[in-house]
This record gives structure tokens, C-alpha cells and sequence, in this order.
């Protein structure tokens, strides 16, 4: 991916897009990122899992929202948030016929841009597990009947019980940015998979992943995998990394096999966490955001001193990173859609709290600032420059 | 008698809307015609688009935190047959934090 010129850059701004269990917020940056105005909140009262700006059109906001009557649905805003409207119809999986169980989505969790050469096309994934597409830029839904109805693909869901605690999800769908045809996605739980067909056909992508140790899982079995969040690096789409229940992996490909490259992090820190960030221009460089995963799992910073940790070599090494983040009593959870990088030239990185601060970092993370309190629990923070 | 089954099937009843979905609706109190209870719920998602899927989910189970009475009883099934004189009530139950 080429720089942005300096001319650009400076015409640039960032809008930071911020989903929350109670509504939605935008924060739009000046020219240097210093301050921010508060946009929001939207759809108040609503639990809002994601909300992502389409970067081919850069107005086309879409939100994944319900609340906690009402059923799942998305929502459409074609001037960056002004006005909304309702997708006329919402991601539903099939329904099945009389004296069967069907499955209903409980919510909508992830929303991914399709590929620059489909302009119209987006894709969704559910709690429960299910994959859906778009192709007339979010009006209306389709289910893929290749995972959501597949005997195989069902199985390696599991149940609602072995799934996260607010239901199993399907997330980091991954377009190629060179080829429309070739995705991935991951399951929480199912593991992860690839398509070079549009999703006709998948095949399975678990090899050199670790599973839960003493409990004789098989490794060779999807079910027993747990894939956080999967992200592919921009600047070389055959890079791919991986926060993991099970440690942090990347993934070179032709290769198909994923290498634990969490296990060079802190001994006394670990390689436990959700969200996974990568570089838009280098593919060596990818943060992530630890947690504490020993005895009950208590899934907070370890030790209540939060930190980010840089690689700068691909995974050999990790830098800690927390000047300016609270350095002690700070017991936050990260959720894997809440942390993010933007594209400028000195890459910007973000993350929202389970307590509802949005953090924010102007250098790739050497300094950190809070640029909001107070906000309900955040579950995603996505970034788009716009001119 | 024919005229009197369109009748029936065809006058609106009167149907009380929760205030979370308002938004769909405008209104606390809103008309709808069907002769069961899931030919009034279609009817009333032409009129309000969108506002049947937030109540009913794609099995055609009624949501787990929605309550809908017919004349005071709670009615489970969307076969739930109906006549213009049949006050629905659509209510949301109590959920929280």
C-alpha cells in the first residue's frame, strides 16, 4: 500500500467510530488528532456491536444494533450519521420447516466491507454462527446455506454453551484485497476458514493452532478452537495474524500452517487477549492487547496495568507500551473489536474499555491519551480518514 | 355468508405498541386486520415496515422478551385466530441493566 503524501495527510481527518452496549458515538479529530468533537450518542439504549464506514464510498455507515426487547437488526446512514434508516431486510437464517429447530440470530456482530471491485457488497457475521451478504450495500440480507445450514459447519458450532458468554459468534470476515473471491472468517467457537470461491466451498485453517491443555481436546477438531481475532495485513494480504484463546499466531501464506508467536511475549504477561491489530503499511509491525488468563480467567490487564505490545519483527519480539495509560488499579477488558489503527502516515491506534474509555495513541502507541470517559461498555472501535 | 367473513377479516383492530417501538410506529395505539394473529402482525409491518422482525424472529417464535395478549390472555402461537373486536396488546417484558 503506497503512503499517503504529506499534502494529503494534512487535508486529512479521522473520525473514530465507537459501538457500545448502549448506543453509538463518532469523535472526529482535527487536522493533528489533538482534539475531538463528540458526535453522538446514536440509536441511545440500542446494543450496538459494530459500526463500520465504507471506505469506497466514505459516507456509508452501517450499524449492527439491537436492544434488549427487541430482535436484531442493521441499520443504514448514507451521510456519515445524519440520518438512519433500516435495512429492509436484516441478516435471518433460513427457516426450517414445521417441527424442525431452527436457529434465529440472537445479534448481528461483525459487518466487513466487500472488496474494492464490488462496490455494493458487504458481509455479516452472527450470533449464532452465521455468515451473510449483501449485495445491494446493505438494504437486504442473504444467508451463505454453504456454513449456515451446512451438517458439518453446524457441528463445529457447537451449542450456545460453548460458545461466548453472550452467545457464539462468527467474526473477522477477511476479504483479499486482491481477489473478491478469496475470504476467511473465524468462529467463537468453530475455528477458522477460507474460501477462493466466493464462499461456495471452505476449507478448514486450524493447523499449528493450540487448544485448552488437560482436558484431552483434539486439536484436529474445529470445535475445540477458539480464534479471537484474525486480521490481514494490508501491505501483504498473505500475511495473516491471530489472537487466539489459545496464544498469538501468524500466518504466512502459501504456508497452512500458523506459528505461536505469542510464546516470545513476557513470561509474567502471557499471549492471552482479544483484539489483534496490524500495520496498514508494514506487515511485520501488529500490536496487541494482553489479558489475564491464568486460574479463573479473570480476562482483565495483568496485574490492573494495562498495556499494549508491539512487534516490530513479525512476532520474534514485543515491546511493552503504556506510557500514559494508568499505571496501576486498572482492571480493563479489551473486547476484539474494540481496538483498531487508522492509516496515517504516523499510524494513529485506539482502543475502547469494557469501562468505557476510548484511548488513543498518535505515534503507534509510544504515547497514550484518553480522548473520552465515561461511556457505556465499548465492543467496537473502528477509524476512516475522510478529507 | 361471505361478506360478513370480509368482513371480519378486513376491519381493523386496535393494537397498543410498546414504547420501544415507537419508533416503527409513531403511536402508544395503532390498527391493524387479520384474521389470526400472524395475518395482523404482516399487516402491521406493511403499514410500519420492519417493526415484525424486531417482535418475531425468523422461526416465527415470538421474540423472548416481547408478550402479546389477545383480550388480556397471553397468546404463544401466531396461528392465534382473531376478530375485529380483539384488542392486541403488544408488550415488552422487563429486562435488564
Amino acid at each position: 500500500m503506497a503512503h499517503h503524501s504529506n499534502e494529503t495527510q494534512k487535508t486529512k481527518r479521522v473520525v473514530v467510530l465507537v459501538a457500545t452496549r448502549k448506543g453509538a458515538w463518532l469523535f472526529h479529530s482535527n487536522a493533528t488528532r489533538t482534539t475531538w468533537r463528540t458526535d453522538g450518542p446514536h440509536f441511545l439504549g440500542h446494543i450496538i456491536n459494530h459500526v463500520m464506514l465504507d471506505p469506497r464510498d466514505g459516507r456509508t455507515l452501517l450499524a449492527a444494533a439491537k436492544t434488549g426487547h427487541l430482535g436484531p437488526t442493521i441499520f443504514r446512514s448514507t451521510d456519515l450519521g445524519r440520518t438512519w434508516k433500516e435495512s429492509a431486510q436484516p441478516p435471518a437464517f433460513a427457516k426450517v420447516p414445521e417441527g424442525e429447530q431452527g436457529r434465529a440470530v440472537d445479534h448481528t456482530f461483525w459487518l466487513t466491507p466487500g472488496h474494492a471491485s464490488e462496490p455494493d457488497v458487504w458481509y455479516a457475521g452472527t450470533s449464532p454462527q452465521g455468515l451473510f451478504r449483501t449485495a445491494d450495500d446493505g438494504v437486504t440480507w442473504q444467508p451463505f446455506s454453504t456454513i449456515n445450514d451446512d451438517p458439518q459447519y453446524r457441528k463445529w458450532m457447537g451449542t450456545v454453551q460453548d460458545g461466548t458468554p453472550d452467545g457464539p459468534k462468527l467474526h473477522s470476515i477477511i476479504v483479499d484485497p486482491r481477489d473478491p473471491a478469496h475470504l476467511y472468517f473465524a468462529m467463537s467457537g468453530g475455528g477458522v476458514h477460507e474460501s477462493s470461491d466466493s464462499g461456495r466451498t471452505w476449507t478448514l485453517r486450524i493447523k499449528g493452532m493450540d487448544v485448552v491443555e488437560g482436558f484431552g481436546l483434539n486439536r484436529d477438531d474445529a470445535t475445540c478452537h477458539d480464534p479471537h481475532c484474525i486480521r490481514i495485513c494490508p501491505s501483504n494480504p498473505d500475511r495473516l495474524y491471530q489472537q487466539n484463546h489459545c496464544g498469538i499466531y501468524r500466518l504466512d501464506r502459501p504456508s497452512d500452517t500458523w506459528v505461536r508467536i505469542g510464546k516470545n511475549m513476557p513470561a509474567d504477561i502471557g499471549d492471552i487477549g482479544f483484539p489483534m491489530v496490524v500495520h496498514p503499511h508494514d506487515a511485520d509491525t501488529a500490536w496487541v492487547f494482553p489479558m489475564d488468563g491464568t486460574s479463573v480467567w479473570p480476562r482483565t490487564s495483568p496485574g490492573g496495568k494495562p498495556a499494549v505490545y508491539a512487534t516490530r519483527d513479525a512476532g520474534l519480539s514485543w515491546q511493552r507500551l503504556d506510557a500514559g495509560l494508568p499505571t496501576e488499579q486498572a482492571w480493563w477488558t479489551v473486547k476484539r473489536q474494540a481496538m483498531t489503527a487508522d492509516a496515517m502516515d504516523s499510524v494513529g491506534l485506539y482502543f475502547g474499555t469494557t469501562s468505557g474509555e476510548l484511548w488513543m495513541s498518535s505515534d503507534e502507541g509510544r504515547q497514550w491519551s484518553c480522548i473520552a470517559r465515561h461511556l457505556p461498555e465499548i465492543y467496537a472501535v473502528e477509524t476512516v480518514e475522510l478529507n | 355468508m361471505l361478506w360478513k367473513q370480509s368482513s371480519l377479516i378486513s376491519a381493523p383492530m386496535k393494537v397498543l405498541i410498546p414504547s420501544a417501538l415507537h419508533s416503527y410506529s409513531d403511536s402508544g395505539e395503532v390498527e391493524a386486520s387479520g384474521a389470526t394473529l400472524a395475518a395482523a402482525l404482516t399487516d402491521l409491518d406493511r403499514t410500519y415496515p420492519g417493526i415484525r422482525f424486531r417482535m418475531i424472529d425468523e422461526q416465527d417464535k415470538i421474540r423472548r422478551h416481547i408478550r402479546i395478549f389477545v383480550n388480556g390472555t397471553q397468546v404463544n402461537e401466531l396461528s392465534q385466530p382473531l376478530a375485529t373486536s380483539d384488542e392486541i396488546i403488544i408488550v415488552q417484558a422487563l429486562s435488564g441493566g
